[in-house]
C-alpha cells in the first residue's frame, strides 16, 4: 500500500518527522518498507546517514528547490522559429516573465490562442535547478542540473517540467499542467511535494488497506485525533428507489449491498491532483468515472464497481432492472474486463441480472456493462462478500485484482455505504452529474462487532506488565474500540470497520495484541523466563546423530547436506542397469517445481552420490557423509509415510592429498571405509561387530559386506559397482559408500561402559606368520587365535598379508602382533610358549594352518 | 709409589686435556685407564707391596682411578655438546615450505549454526524435540489456527503428497515450517497429565520445504528452528527478554534488538525481532536494505486457540513461540549472497567453514 503524506494528513496531523512516522508505524506492525520523496525535503541526515539515530527506514526519492522549481503560468505559447517541433512559452515565474522552450506535446494544441486566459499552471524549474534526467539510459536514477544553452538559435535556460523529471511517475510525454488554483510563484515543494510511504499489509491489518485506515493507526499511535471524510453528496436528481431492484440470495455470501446511481456524467480527465496522488499510489489515471472509483478504494478501503446503466436498462427489456447476487450455475461463462472468457465454478459469487451475469463478485467486472465510452448515467456498487470465498474465487480464476486483494482479506459491510457516498461527491465534482437522491441498500447480515472483556490481571498475566483499566481503555479507545469500565474488568465493542476481533478467549487475544501495539512493543520490559523448569527430557537420538558427526569429522570426513526431493531417474542411477524394481513407489509430489525434484528420496546413498560427481571436478579427495532421512510410503496405505534416519559416507581419491614431502597417493579402497567404520563402532562403544561379504545391488559383488551387530544386520558397505560408476561422472578412482540405519544403531550405543584399570606389569609381544589357504577368511584365524589364547591375549593386529614364492600356491600369510598381559602378575616364558603351542595346534587341525617358517 | 701415582695422574689428565672427539677419548680410556694402562698395572701389583703398604697404595690408586673417571665423563659430556653444536650448524631447513596436509573434517555450515542455537536455548532449559517432515494439512496448518482456504496460507506456498484416496481438507503435504512440532509436542506433554499439564520448553529443529523457485534468494527447502515455552507464568516480557538474550549470545552481548508487531496465524500478539545490523553497524547497508535492522525471527505469544488445539487451557495457561531460519542466520553471519550453495554442497564452500 502507497500512502502519499499528503492523502494522509487529510485525515489526521502528524506532527513528527516522517522517518518518525515510519519508525512508529513498522513497530505497531504496518512495516515501511520505503519512503520515497517526492518533493519535500529529504531530511539531510536521513539522506546519508548521518544522522544522530539511525535510518530505521529505506529512503528514495529527492526534494524540490523550493528556489528553484515553482508553480509558473504560461500566458502564450508561440512557435519556435527555426523549429517545427518546439515551441516557445512566454512563462510568468511570479518574478519575471521568462521565453522558455519546450517539445511537450500537450502544449502544441495552444498555439493558435495568443493570450491564454487563464493561464497554464506548469512545473517551473528556473536555471540551476536539479531534477531527474529523463533522457538518461541508467537504470539507476540520474539526476541533472538545467544549464544556459542555446537551441537552434533561441537561447534556453529553464524549463517546464514533466512528472518523470520531477519524480512523480515515468510518464514523460508532455509537461506537468497543473489545476488553475495552482498560486503563481509558489515553491513546487509546497504547493505539491509529497513523500510516499510504501507500507506492507499483513492479512490482519487489512483493514489498514486505505489511506483513512492508515491515518486511524497512525492516531492510534501517535495519540492524535482522526478527521472523517464527509459523506453528505448533494442529491440533485429523482431518488433512486424504484429505478432499481437488489436480490440478495445468500447473505453468507454477500451480508451486504448497496447502489448508488448518478446521471450525466461528462468523462473528461480529473483534476491534476487526484491524477498525482492516483499515480504515487501506484495506479494509472484514467478519466474521472473511473478516476473516481478507484480514489475513493484507496481512500476508503471500499473497492466500488461502477455498472454502464443505460446497458442494465436495455438488458431489463422494459422492466425495472433487478441486480440479483448469486453463486454461478453449472456451465455458466461470464466474459471479463480484460476480454478473457471465464468459466465459473459452483462456488463462484456473481452480481447478476434477469439477463445473467455482470461480474464475478469482489474479482473484476464483466465485459458487456462496463463503462465505456458512450457511457452517461451510472449505477455504483458498493458490497460486502465473504472474504474466503473471494479468496477461493480469485486463486480458481487466477485473477488479483484491486478489489479482490481488499475483499479476500475480509471488508466490513459498514464501508459499502460510506465509499457509494464519497464516490458519488468524487463524481459529481469531477463530471458534472447529478446524484439520485438515496442509496438502494440491502443488509441482511451485518457482523457481530464483537464485544469482548478484559481485566487488568489477564493483561499482566499475558504481557508481563501492569496497566490501570483506565489505560487499557485509553489505549483501545485510541483505536475507536467503544470501552466502558465495568468493576474489575473493561468491556470493549469492536468499532465497525474491523471484521478481525474474535470473541471470548480468542477475542482477549485480538485485544492483547492491539494494547500491546498501541502501547508500543517496544516499552513492554524484557524479563526472564520464571516459570517452573520444566522436564529435561534431552533427546537420545539426536545425541546419538551429533556423537557419529563428531567421530566422523574427527576422522577426516565432511558433512553435508543434499536436497531431499529427488527424482525417481535421479535415485535409479545408483541401480546397475536394470537392478532397481519397476514397480516402485515414492512419496510424489502433486505439484513439484521441477521435473528433476518430483519425489521424496528413498535412498539417501543417491543423493550423496550426486555431492561426489557434484565436485570431482573440482577436488580429487572427496571424503563426505550426511545424516538424513529417507521417506518410505506405507504400502497400500495413504497414510504417513516412515521417515528414517540413515548415515551415508561416500570417499574417494587418493588417501591423503599430494604434497612435497611425498604422499601416500594411493586410491582409498574398501579398508579405508572399512578402517573408518571400526572406528566409528569403537567410539560409539558398540561391541560385537561383526562383518560379512555380502551382496547388493549398487556395490560391487566381490566387494561388499555386510555390517552386522551381534547377529543383526545394521548397515552395508562396499565398492560402488563399475557398472554404478558408470552412470556417474566419477573420477578414476573407485568411490566407496556405506549406508546404514541410523535408528538399530542407536539402540546398540552403549550409555555406559566400564574402564579396564592399566596392568602394572609389562606385556609380552609377539609375531605370528601364519601360512592359511587363500578360501580362509582372515577373520576365522584371528578368531581362532583370540578363543584359544582367552582372556590374556589383550590385543592382535593384522600387519601384514604375504602371497607369493616364499610360500605355496594358493596360500596366503598372515601377520599378527599379539600382546599378552596377565591382568595382576608377570607371563613367565613358558606360559607364553604354552599359549603358542596351543594356538598353532588348534590352527593347523582345525584350519590347516601352519606356522610360516 | 705415591709419587709414580700421582705421575700417572697427572700424565693422564694432561693427555685428557688434548682430546679434542670421541675417537681420541676412546684411545685415551684404554691407554690410560684400560688393562694394560699404567694405573691398572698398579692394581696388578698391588699383591707383590709390603703388606703394610698395600692399603694406603690402594685406597691412592682407587681415587687415582676416582679422579680419572670423573675426568673422563666430565670430558665426554664436553665433547657431545661439543658435537650437537658442530651439528646444528648443518642441520638447516626452510621453514617457509608448506607443513605436510593433516586434513580433518567439518560440519555442514547449517549444522554448525543449529548446534550453536542448540546450546544456548539449551543453557535456558529448552528440550530438542523433532516430529516428522511429511504432514497433514490438519498439523501443518489447521492445528495452528489456519482454516482451509484462509489467505493467511498464501504466505505459505506448500508442495502437496499424491495419494491415491481422496483426503479432502486433510491432505499430506510437506511441512511448510517446524510449527507442527509444537503441536506433537503438546500433545505429548500434556497428555502425560490432561488435568494439569507440564510446563513445556522446548526447540523443534528440522527440514521444511516450500513451493518457490530455486533462486539465490529462495530454496524449495530450508530449516527452521521453531521454538515453544507453555507454562501458567509465561509473558511477552519473556518473550522478549529470552530472544533477546539468545541475540545477544549469537551475535555479540552488544547486539541491539527490536520487536515490531507482526502477523502469524498461530501467535497473538505476533512480532518481528530484528537486530542491529552488524554488517554496517546501524548505519543501513545493502544487506539491511538500509534500514540497519536485520530480521532474524518471528515469534509471538502462543495463540488461545493453538493452546487449545495442543491440550493447554488458554484460560489457565499462556505460552510463547518464535521461528527462525538457520540458512539466513548463516548466511548473514558469513555474507553468503546464495542461498543454493547449502545443499549443492561444493568442497570449496564446505571447506571454509
Ligand atoms: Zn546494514
Amino acid at each position: 500500500m502507497k500512502v502519499p503524506i499528503t492523502w494522509l494528513r487529510e485525515y489526521v496531523n502528524v506532527d513528527i518527522s516522517i522517518p518518525e512516522l515510519a519508525h512508529r508505524l513498522t513497530l505497531a506492525g504496518l512495516e515501511v518498507e520505503e519512503i520515497h520523496y517526492v518533493g519535500l525535503p529529504v531530511p539531510e541526515d536521513e539522506q546519508n546517514g548521518q544522522g544522530e539515530h539511525r535510518p530505521e527506514t529505506k529512503i528514495t526519492g529527492f526534494s524540490w528547490d523550493p528556489e528553484k522549481i515553482v508553480v509558473g503560468a504560461v500566458r502564450e505559447v508561440m512557435p519556435h522559429p527555426n523549429a517545427d517541433r518546439l515551441v516557445l512559452c512566454r512563462l510568468d515565474d511570479g518574478e519575471e516573465e521568462h521565453t522558455v522552450l519546450t517539445g511537450a506535446p500537450n502544449l502544441f494544441p495552444y498555439l493558435e490562442d495568443d493570450e491564454l486566459d487563464p493561464p497554464l499552471k506548469v512545473a517551473y524549474a528556473r536555471e540551476g535547478a536539479t531534477i531527474i534526467d529523463a533522457y538518461s539510459e541508467s537504470k539507476e536514477t540520474e539526476f541533472t542540473s538545467i544549464r544556459r544553452k542555446k537551441i537552434r538559435g533561441v537561447e534556453s535556460y529553464s524549463m517546464a517540467c514533466s512528472e518523470k523529471e520531477l519524480g512523480i511517475s515515468d510518464e514523460h510525454e508532455g509537461v506537468i499542467i497543473l489545476d488553475g488554483d495552482a498560486p503563481i510563484g509558489m515553491p513546487l515543494s509546497d504547493y505539491m511535494g509529497d513523500a510516499v510511504l510504501d507500507i506492507a499489509i499483513t492479512p490482519n491489518i487489512a483493514r489498514a488497506a486505505s489511506v483513512l485506515g492508515v491515518a486511524r493507526e497512525v492516531a492510534a499511535v501517535t495519540d492524535a485525533d482522526l478527521k472523517y471524510p464527509s459523506l453528505d453528496v448533494k442529491a440533485e436528481g429523482p431518488s433512486i428507489e424504484g429505478q432499481v431492484q437488489i436480490e440478495i440470495t445468500d447473505p453468507e455470501l454477500n451480508p451486504r449491498f448497496v447502489l448508488g446511481l448518478i446521471r450525466d456524467v461528462e468523462r473528461v480527465p480529473s483534476p491534476y491532483w487526484v491524477q498525482r496522488r492516483l499515480r504515487l499510489a501506484g495506479i494509472r489515471p484514467i478519466d474521472s468515472v473511473v478516476d473516481a472509483t478507484n480514489y475513493t478504494m484507496l481512500e476508503i478501503g471500499e473497492p466500488l464497481h461502477a455498472f454502464d446503466f443505460d446497458v442494465l436498462q436495455e438488458r431489463a427489456e422494459g422492466e425495472t432492472p433487478t441486480i440479483i447476487t448469486r453463486t454461478a450455475e453449472p456451465g455458466e461463462t461470464l466474459t471479463t474486463l480484460d476480454d478473457v472468457k471465464r468459466e465459473l465454478d459452483e462456488f463462484t459469487e456473481l452480481v447478476t441480472d434477469t439477463a445473467g451475469p455482470l461480474s464475478i463478485a469482489g474479482v473484476m467486472g464483466g465485459a458487456e456493462s462496463e463503462v465505456g465510452e458512450g457511457t452517461e448515467d451510472i449505477l455504483l456498487e458498493g458490497a460486502a462478500w465473504n472474504f474466503i470465498n473471494i479468496h477461493k474465487t480469485a486463486n480458481a480464476q487466477n485473477l488479483s485484482s484491486e478489489a479482490s486483494y481488499r475483499f479476500e482479506r475480509g471488508v466490513h459491510p459498514e464501508l459499502a455505504p460510506q465509499g457509494v457516498l464519497r464516490c458519488l461527491e468524487w463524481m459529481q465534482k469531477w463530471t458534472g452529474g447529478t446524484v439520485a437522491e438515496g442509496l438502494m441498500d440491502e443488509y441482511p447480515l451485518p457482523p457481530d462487532d464483537p464485544i469482548v472483556f478484559l481485566s487488568a490481571a489477564e493483561v499482566k498475566r499475558w504481557l508481563g506488565m501492569e496497566l490501570s483499566l483506565q489505560e487499557i481503555k485509553e489505549l483501545l479507545e485510541r483505536l475507536e474500540f467503544e470501552v466502558q469500565i465495568d468493576e474489575e474488568q473493561i468491556r470493549a465493542k469492536t468499532p465497525p470497520h474491523r471484521l478481525d476481533i474474535g470473541e471470548g478467549v480468542v477475542g482477549k487475544a485480538d485485544l492483547l495484541e492491539e494494547i500491546a501495539r498501541v502501547y508500543g512493543y517496544d516499552k513492554i520490559p524484557e524479563t526472564h523466563l520464571a516459570d517452573e523448569l520444566p522436564p529435561q527430557r534431552g533427546n537420545p537420538m539426536l545425541e546419538v546423530e551429533e556423537r557419529v558427526r563428531d567421530i566422523l569429522l574427527g576422522l577426516g570426513l565432511r558433512e553435508v547436506v543434499t536436497y531431499r526431493i529427488t527424482s525417481p531417474e535421479a535415485e535409479a542411477r545408483c541401480y546397475p542397469p536394470g537392478a532397481k524394481p519397476e514397480e516402485d513407489t515414492y512419496v510424489s509430489l502433486q505439484n513439484p517445481i521441477t521435473k528433476d525434484r518430483t519425489v521424496m528420496r528413498k535412498r539417501l546413498l543417491a543423493s550423496v552420490l550426486e555431492i561426489v560427481e557434484n565436485n570431482y571436478r573440482v577436488r580429487q579427495r572427496i571424503p563426505l557423509f550426511e545424516i538424513g532421512p529417507e521417506f518410505h510410503p506405507r504400502p497400500k496405505d495413504d497414510s504417513l509415510p516412515e521417515e528414517n534416519a540413515w548415515l551415508v559416507i561416500a570417499i574417494t581419491g587418493p588417501r591423503t592429498p599430494q604434497a612435497w614431502q611425498g604422499s601416500d597417493t594411493e586410491a582409498v579402497d574398501f579398508f579405508d571405509l572399512k578402517g573408518i567404520i571400526e572406528e566409528l563402532f569403537q567410539r560409539l562403544h558398540i561391541g560385537e561387530l561383526g562383518f560379512e561379504k555380502s551382496q547388493r545391488e549398487a556395490y560391487h559383488p566381490g566387494k561388499c559386506a555386510r555390517v552386522l551387530v551381534g547377529k543383526r544386520e545394521v548397515g552395508v558397505f562396499g565398492e560402488i559397482h563399475p557398472l554404478v560408476s558408470d552412470q556417474y561422472e566419477f573420477p578414476e578412482t573407485p568411490v566407496i559408500a556405506a549406508e546404514f540405519a541410523l535408528e538399530p544403531l542407536v539402540d546398540h550405543v552403549s550409555k555406559r561402559y566400564n574402564v579396564e584399570p592399566i596392568p602394572e606389569q609389562p606385556p609380552v609381544l609377539e609375531d605370528l606368520a601364519i601360512v592359511v589357504g587363500e578360501e580362509v577368511p582372515a577373520v576365522e584365524v584371528a578368531d581362532l587365535i583370540r578363543q584359544t589364547a582367552g582372556e590374556i591375549l589383550t590385543e592382535i593386529r593384522l600387519f601384514d598379508v604375504y602371497r607369493g614364492a616364499q610360500i605355496g600356491e594358493n596360500e596366503k600369510s598372515l601377520a599378527y602382533n599379539l600382546v599378552y598381559q596377565h591382568p595382576e602378575r608377570t607371563l613367565t616364558d613358558e606360559e607364553v610358549r604354552k599359549i603358542r603351542e596351543s594356538i598353532l595346534y588348534r590352527l593347523d587341525k582345525e584350519l590347516d594352518a601352519h606356522l610360516r617358517e | 709409589m705415591r709419587e709414580e701415582l700421582q705421575k700417572i695422574k697427572e700424565k693422564a689428565l694432561q693427555a685428557l686435556e688434548e682430546v679434542e672427539d670421541e675417537e681420541a677419548l676412546e684411545a685415551w680410556q684404554v691407554s690410560h685407564m684400560g688393562r694394560n694402562s699404567p694405573l691398572m698395572n698398579v692394581f696388578k701389583t698391588l699383591g707383590d707391596l709390603p703388606e703394610e703398604e698395600r692399603p694406603l697404595v690402594g685406597r691412592q690408586a682407587n681415587e687415582v682411578k676416582g679422579a680419572l673417571q670423573k675426568a673422563l665423563e666430565k670430558k665426554e659430556k664436553v665433547l657431545h655438546q661439543t658435537q650437537i653444536r658442530l651439528s646444528l650448524q648443518e642441520e638447516r631447513i626452510d621453514v617457509t615450505l608448506p607443513g605436510r596436509p593433516k586434513i580433518s573434517g567439518n560440519l555442514h555450515p547449517t549444522t554448525r549454526t543449529l548446534r550453536e542455537i542448540y546450546r544456548i536455548f539449551g543453557d535456558m532449559g529448552f528440550q530438542i524435540y523433532r516430529s516428522r517432515e511429511v504432514e497433514t494439512d490438519e498439523m501443518n496448518f489447521q492445528m495452528l489456527n489456519f482454516p482451509p482456504h484462509h489467505p493467511a496460507r498464501e504466505m505459505q506456498d506448500t508442495f502437496f503428497v499424491d495419494g491415491e484416496r481422496d483426503r479432502g481438507e486433510n491432505p499430506l503435504l510437506l511441512r511448510t515450517h517446524t510449527s507442527p512440532g509444537q503441536i506433537h509436542a503438546m500433545w505429548e506433554y500434556s497428555s502425560t497429565n490432561p488435568a494439569d499439564p507440564p510446563p513445556l520448553r522446548i526447540i523443534v529443529p528440522g527440514m521444511c520445504y516450500r513451493y518457490e523457485q530455486i533462486s539465490a534468494r529462495s530454496e524449495i527447502q530450508f530449516n527452521q528452528v521453531e521454538g515453544l515455552a507453555v507454562g501458567k507464568e509465561i509473558t511477552f516480557g519473556d518473550l522478549k527478554g529470552t530472544l533477546s538474550d539468545f541475540a545477544r549470545r549469537l551475535f555479540g552481548q552488544g547486539v541491539g534488538t527490536r520487536f515490531r508487531a507482526d502477523h502469524f496465524p498461530f501467535t497473538e500478539p505476533s512480532a518481528e525481532m530484528d537486530i542491529e545490523c552488524f554488517l554496517c553497524e546501524g548505519e543501513g547497508c545493502t544487506v539491511c536494505k538500509g534500514t540497519g535492522w536485520l530480521e532474524i525471527l518471528g515469534c509471538g505469544m502462543v495463540h488461545p486457540t493453538v493452546l487449545e488445539n495442543g491440550g493447554y487451557d488458554p484460560e489457565r495457561y499462556t505460552g510463547f513461540a518464535f521461528g527462525m531460519g538457520p540458512e539466513r542466520i548463516t548466511m548473514l553471519r558469513h555474507r553468503i549472497e546464495d542461498i543454493r550453495y547449502f545443499w549443492a554442497n561444493d568442497l570449496r564452500f564446505l571447506e571454509q567453514f
